[in-house]
């Protein structure tokens, strides 16, 4: 998976997924919220039902529809520093599990462009504490492979294995792995042998397979 | 014979896995859980807050790993409305009632029939009415012939309409003035106390199958959450037909809660549960915990 999900692939996705009465209330709610920015509050809990909750390929990593819609609306909030922080805070805080992951997924894409730096990363830290596989494989997206330290990063990917999430769904893996990884992969991974379960496939391609 | 059953009323929160696995394998496939007491008494708008998120968030993603659609009722219940630690749940009530699983106000009603219970039972009818939702009534369990009828003239005065009403936990006594308010007369069949599966088949017989729900309550007191499926196999053992079973066990249900616009029983494959839930088989289901 790639390290970086843009604005123009979440547009692109919503043209090609939404109807003509979700694109219209989509449009209508991104003028709100650009000239009322407290409007987000009833808007986001609502996208779903207005834009669908369908899975979608583009971008990658197991976006939905109402993730992408709720991206653009973060995406057009007239705040900046603290005020933006706030707001994104209160959405995640306030929302049900959809909104959670579609603050969560927002983060990746707007990050380059209204500069969030650290500020989301406590999101992950209470996305990674949970144990609902959407809001993990949210968390480990491109902003987390950004942002999350290697304790944190670490602890999530054997999450992930924990939890069934396919490694191929986490940013920036390839990039972020380390020997201290690859360690704990292999003990998990030893730990499943001697238990005589499944060890999920994709582990192999960072720990030495005992066969080879 | 296969049966499908939409429970609306059971506080899954309180129970475990096995009832999850037992309720799909009896036929239940979509549930509502509507906000309650649990037990031991809440002291902080905080608690209930959580509880909320849980109603809206990690129990649903439970119920889907076993193939059941969860939704749920949010409200200030009437027992700790007289607690004012409690009363600024009503304020952060309108936030969660634009939430998607979120299909009723409920359970409002009375407990002891106080003032207090007064003012948060209207002023959440109110609420109904301004998220155009359904409401779910809990009737007392003290004091419950006159506790019924003092519900109903409430629901009256709010000026909800009776249709988009459930008065619950009914019996032989309470159901007639609830029939002939046009609300809907919901039973919660325990194990012996409430209502019995057996005494509920006779309500059925008399009274008919239209406007008529019957519910497990299950919670963490004594109760049983396949109590519906035992109610449908009473019916057909009187004489009625599977299509009467249907309509009371799912129709009915599924009726009333479309009211709200918010009712998904759709299969499992949307957003909601995510590749990862199945991959390799490899969940909850297995018993997985990343603690």
């Amino acid at each position: 998976m790639t390290v970086e999900t843009t604005m123009d692939e979440v547009t692109a996705a919503l043209a090609r997924h939404l109807t003509d009465d979700g694109a219209a209330w989509l449009a209508a709610a991104r003028a709100r919220v650009s000239g009322e920015p407290a409007a987000i509050e009833v808007l986001f809990p609502a996208a779903g039902r207005h834009c669908g909750r369908g899975r979608i390929e583009e971008p990658a990593g197991g976006w939905t529809v109402d993730d992408a819609a709720r991206t653009v609306l973060i995406a057009e909030l007239p705040l900046t520093g603290p005020a933006l922080t706030e707001t994104i805070e209160g959405l995640y805080r306030y929302g049900d599990a959809g909104e959670k992951r579609g603050v969560l997924r927002a983060l990746s894409v707007v990050d380059p462009v209204m500069k969030l730096g650290e500020s989301g990363v406590p999101l992950l830290r209470d996305a990674l504490r949970t144990n609902d596989t959407r809001l993990i494989a949210a968390a480990l997206g491109p902003y987390g492979a950004r942002h999350l330290d290697a304790a944190a990063y670490r602890q999530g990917v054997l999450k992930c294995l924990f939890t069934g999430i396919p490694l191929a769904d986490i940013a920036g893996l390839d990039r972020r792995v380390d020997d201290e990884l690859v360690r704990m992969m292999s003990d998990f991974a030893q730990e499943r042998i001697a238990a005589g379960r499944v060890v999920p496939d994709d582990v192999w391609r960072f720990v030495p397979s005992p066969e080879a | 014979m296969a049966m499908r059953i939409f429970d609306p009323h059971i506080h899954m929160t309180s129970r475990t896995t096995d009832d999850y696995e037992a309720m799909r394998d009896a036929g239940v496939r979509a549930i509502v859980e509507p906000a309650f007491w649990l037990g031991q008494p809440r002291t902080s708008v905080g608690s209930f807050v959580d509880y909320f998120d849980g109603l809206v968030g990690w129990e649903p993603f439970r119920a889907g790993q076993f193939g059941i659609r969860h939704h749920c009722a949010l409200a200030l219940n009437p027992k700790e409305a007289n607690d004012p630690r409690c009363a600024g749940v009503l304020d952060v009530l309108p936030r969660y009632l634009a939430k998607d699983g979120v299909v009723a106000v409920g359970e409002v009603g009375y407990d002891s029939m106080t003032p207090e219970e007064d003012e948060a039972f209207a002023r959440q009818l109110r609420m109904a009415i301004e998220h155009d939702l359904p409401v779910l009534v809990h009737t007392p369990h003290r004091d419950k012939h006159a506790g019924t009828l003092r519900t109903l003239d409430v629901v009256r005065e709010s000026g909800i309409a009776p249709e988009r009403v459930i008065v619950d936990h009914l019996n032989e006594l309470t159901v007639r003035p609830v029939l002939e308010s046009g609300c809907w007369m919901a039973f919660s069949i325990y194990p012996d106390t409430k209502m019995d599966e057996v005494r509920m088949v006779r309500i059925l017989q008399e009274y008919g199958t239209e406007r008529m729900l019957v519910n497990s309550a299950a919670d963490w007191g004594r109760s049983d959450p396949l109590k519906t499926r035992a109610t449908g196999e009473a019916m057909l053992a009187a004489g009625f037909g599977e299509d009467d079973v249907d309509l009371v066990l799912w129709r009915n249900p599924v009726a009333f809660f479309a009211q709200s616009g918010r009712l998904d029983l759709s299969e499992q494959s949307e957003g909601d549960i995510d590749a990862a839930a199945t991959f390799e088989g490899n969940s909850i289901l297995r018993g997985a915990r990343a603690g």
